[in-house]
């Protein structure tokens, strides 16, 4: 069947909306995006299936992710007349307990993160809740108050874990397509694009520029325009466009063909990476199933509107994120930036006028068109509106995905949403923006994110990764980390960038080795002005990005590492020793029997030592004692 | 587990071109711009690029042999050295690196006897970083093949790769 308008689109949806939300059997929706799936979710599904292959009662089915990755896997549970459940961490062999338990009202809360009061996305205002006239049941936490999911706001994300991403029918039950219909069918190119540019959506890959100025430019020059999304999300620590693309392909592809319609384009490309097989493949399907029912192609829904999309992968090159880099690769060139004299929106792309959004830009958009530039400006802050969504990672309880409003606090989303650190230990610092962007210390945690603020203090938004780190972190390892990646990753086309990153390594190479020399500091300074004024593109511009935002905020440690050629967080090995407490040790031998140097030695209950000369400070012990009796000094 | 790859050093004979022609032609018609997903195709086939299905493509699409070899040697993914049965990508993110990624890296080293990007000599596994899987909710995180295994400790190494022959 083609699609010819909304309201067929609005018929399948209702039949699929049941299914959805009130299906007849046991719904089992078991999240298999690739961490889950990573945490054990395949084993589950392939177990459960085998348990219950077709008609008992029991269907179980796959989704994307909802976010709570540190749950993982986590397993829904759903039935007509009855509760929605979220079981966590649940692993091939609990998958059948939680399914009977289910069956029968048997809750094993140790089991549960909670019980779902409202799935609709925003979009559905007009159905009513389907678990509106439930009883909640005792005892068992609502999963929307839960602190990780009470703050958040999901709007590019708003279908992922909820929908099979590769059935297109289950995204038409939640509004999918009616934006992108409605903007071919009664909306003029302008008006989309005044829409786009009154809701202040930014770019979410990093830069923040403004969307739909960028999409009223490109349509202003002549030639065959592309339509092009920036799939290659290569910020390490960032994920949230791998989860939209596994979760709910179909959101990037109306996105990109409703940008499509405002520029007047009738070719799309999309650029992933190539460590990511799960996007690729859900992609593939979904855009496979879009052609089936005429929403890609030629004559979409009748109208005289074509456009398609290709998939082209990426072979591994941070800078291949960069617009121009991006486009070179799209070529099948080497992914090397150059001057941007002239923008990509007028010359990109097979030199022709391009635009280039990254996937939760797109994933933004159908729902802006849907619920109104002010509904969306409203949130945020004066110059970043909506929301962005955040992946919380390193040295923090709760991992996961978490979409907020712009404007919201840094302590907010670290100590409320991500529960703090965990192991009682200290927090140093959260790293924004990838290695772009810069570490922020304590001090600046109320600072409300937004993409100003975040450059205010030497960082940048980027594409959304928070890496959290505690006291076990070393700021001078972590500047050098970032920089050694750097080094791997530039394109060595321009000088200040490859020379540059070339010689800091050198210089934080020789600090974290405990061969810093007075002075060091003040070159590193130097070479990162340097490279800020004179480097050709984004990526040699901002690279100095981590080191100078260090020494702002941790010029304590590179201190000690150079005067004192001392470690305090007990990283860079030559500068460090491991110690054992004499207060603090109870003799339980777990260090002893876990030490593979034999290094550790000392009777039950009875004082350990550690063997200098034997040891090789891989920090097993450490990590395994639990009464902090093993110190770094 | 997922299974090995061939790790031998492909000659001249040893090539189908009636395959290569279906990777070139068919899935990417003699296309130029796909240069790079055809690379990752032949890549797949042979676990690494071989010098004889590169000079095959290089009259097949008409580009260069140097400009071949410049994508080739630009991009980490492709290898243009036989690699080892099992690829062990350990995950160096930012945040697999705060949990350690480092020290997983040590271990697999000297479990193995080879650096990170070298093959053990017997052919079994070759050990590459990676720059983020997007597991990082996992991290440490260390891709085998196509096995993910998330929350790595030190002492279980020997164990993991036990699995693969």
């Amino acid at each position: 069947m083609k699609i010819q308008s909304v309201k067929d689109v609005e018929q399948i949806g209702q039949q699929y909306s049941r299914k959805l939300y009130t299906p007849d059997a046991v719904k089992v929706n078991i999240g298999m995006a690739s961490c889950g799936i990573a945490a054990g979710a395949q084993a589950a599904f392939d177990a459960a299936l085998e348990k219950y292959p077709g008609n008992n009662g029991v269907k179980i089915s796959r989704t994307g992710c909802i976010g709570f990755c540190e749950m993982e896997p986590l397993v829904e549970i759903l039935q007509s007349g009855g509760p929605r459940i979220v079981y966590k961490k649940i692993t091939a062999k609990k998958i059948e307990d939680v399914i009977e338990g289910y069956r029968n009202s048997d809750f094993d809360l140790k089991l549960i993160l909670g019980q779902m009061r409202d799935p609709r996305n925003l979009l559905e205002n007009d159905i009513d809740n389907p678990l509106g006239a439930l009883a909640p049941i005792d005892g068992i936490p609502i999963l929307e108050d839960i602190p990780f999911y009470g703050n958040q706001v999901k709007i590019a994300m708003r279908n992922c874990g909820y929908i099979d991403p590769d059935c297109i029918e289950e995204y038409f039950a939640r509004k999918g397509y009616v934006a992108f219909l409605n903007a071919l069918q009664d909306m003029k190119p302008a008006e989309i694009l005044d829409l786009v540019k009154a809701s202040g959506l930014r770019g979410r890959g990093g830069g923040g520029f403004p969307t739909g100025i960028k999409w009223e430019t490109c349509a202003r020059h002549d030639g065959d325009r592309y339509v092009i999304c920036n799939a290659d999300e290569g910020d390490p620590g960032a994920y949230m466009d791998r989860s939209i693309l596994e979760g709910d392909p179909h959101t990037v592809l109306e996105g990109m063909l409703i940008a499509a319609v405002a520029i007047g384009s009738r070719q799309g490309f999309i650029y992933v990476r190539n460590e990511y097989p799960l996007a690729v493949k859900r992609l593939i399907s979904a855009i496979k199933q879009a052609r089936s029912y005429g929403l890609l192609g030629e004559n979409i829904a009748g109208s005289d509107f074509s456009f398609d999309i290709k998939i082209s992968t990426g072979a591994g090159a941070f800078v291949c994120g960069e617009s121009t880099a991006l486009m070179a690769s799209l070529e099948g060139n080497v992914g090397r930036p150059r001057a941007k004299y002239v923008h990509t929106v007028a010359k990109g792309f097979r030199n022709n006028p391009s635009n280039l959004n990254n996937v939760e830009t797109y994933a933004n958009v159908p729902v802006i068109l849907l619920k109104g530039a002010n509904w969306y400006a409203q949130m945020g802050t004066q110059h970043s509106k909506g929301t962005k969504v955040f992946s919380l990672v390193g040295k923090i309880k709760n991992t996961g995905l978490v979409e907020v409003s712009m404007g919201i606090s840094l302590r907010e989303i670290v100590n409320k949403i991500g529960g703090g650190v965990p192991k009682k230990k200290k927090f140093k610092a959260v790293q924004t923006g990838g290695p772009s962007g810069g570490c922020i210390p304590e001090r600046f945690l109320d600072l409300p994110v937004d993409f100003q603020k975040l450059t205010e203090v030497g960082s940048i938004m980027g594409s959304g990764g928070m890496i959290v780190m505690d006291q076990d972190t070393c700021m001078v390892d972590v500047a050098r980390y970032f920089v050694d990646f750097l080094k791997e990753e530039s394109c060595g086309q321009c000088n200040p960038c490859r020379e540059g990153l070339k010689q800091m390594l050198e210089i934080l190479t020789r600090i974290c080795k405990g061969e810093g020399k007075t002075g060091d500091i003040k070159l590193l300074e130097e070479l990162g002005v340097m490279m800020q004024r004179f480097s050709l593109c984004g990526l040699g511009t901002s690279a100095p990005n981590p080191v100078l935002t260090t020494i702002l905020y941790f010029r304590d440690e590179y201190d000690k590492h150079i005067r004192e050629k001392k470690c305090p967080a007990g990283v860079c090995k030559p500068l460090f020793h491991y110690e054992i407490d004499e207060e603090n040790c109870t003799g339980c031998q777990v260090c002893f029997k876990k030490c593979p140097q034999e290094a550790i030695s000392g009777e039950k209950k009875k004082l350990h030592t550690i063997d200098q000369e034997k040891c090789i400070k891989c920090g097993i012990c450490y990590d395994a004692c639990k009464f902090n009796a093993i110190v770094v000094r | 587990m997922s299974v090995a790859q061939p790790s031998a050093q492909v000659n001249t004979d040893d090539i189908d071109y009636m395959e290569l022609d279906g990777i070139i032609e068919a899935d990417f018609g003699n296309d130029k711009e796909n240069l790079i997903m055809i690379l990752q195709a032949i890549q797949k086939k042979y676990n690494y690029l071989p010098k004889p299905a590169l000079a095959y493509l290089s009259t097949k699409i008409s580009v260069p042999m140097s400009k071949i070899y410049g994508v080739a040697t630009f991009y980490s993914t492709f290898s243009l050295e036989p690699r080892g049965r099992n690829i062990i990508s350990i995950c160096r993110g930012t945040a697999c690196h705060v949990r350690g990624a480092e020290k997983v890296l040590e271990q697999i080293q000297e479990s193995l006897c080879i650096c990170d990007g070298e093959t053990t000599e017997d052919m079994r596994f070759t050990l590459e970083s990676v720059r983020c899987i997007g597991c990082c909710s996992l991290g440490p995180v260390v891709k085998i093949n196509e096995d993910m295994h998330g929350r790595i400790a030190t002492d279980k190494i020997d164990k993991i790769l036990k699995h693969y022959q």
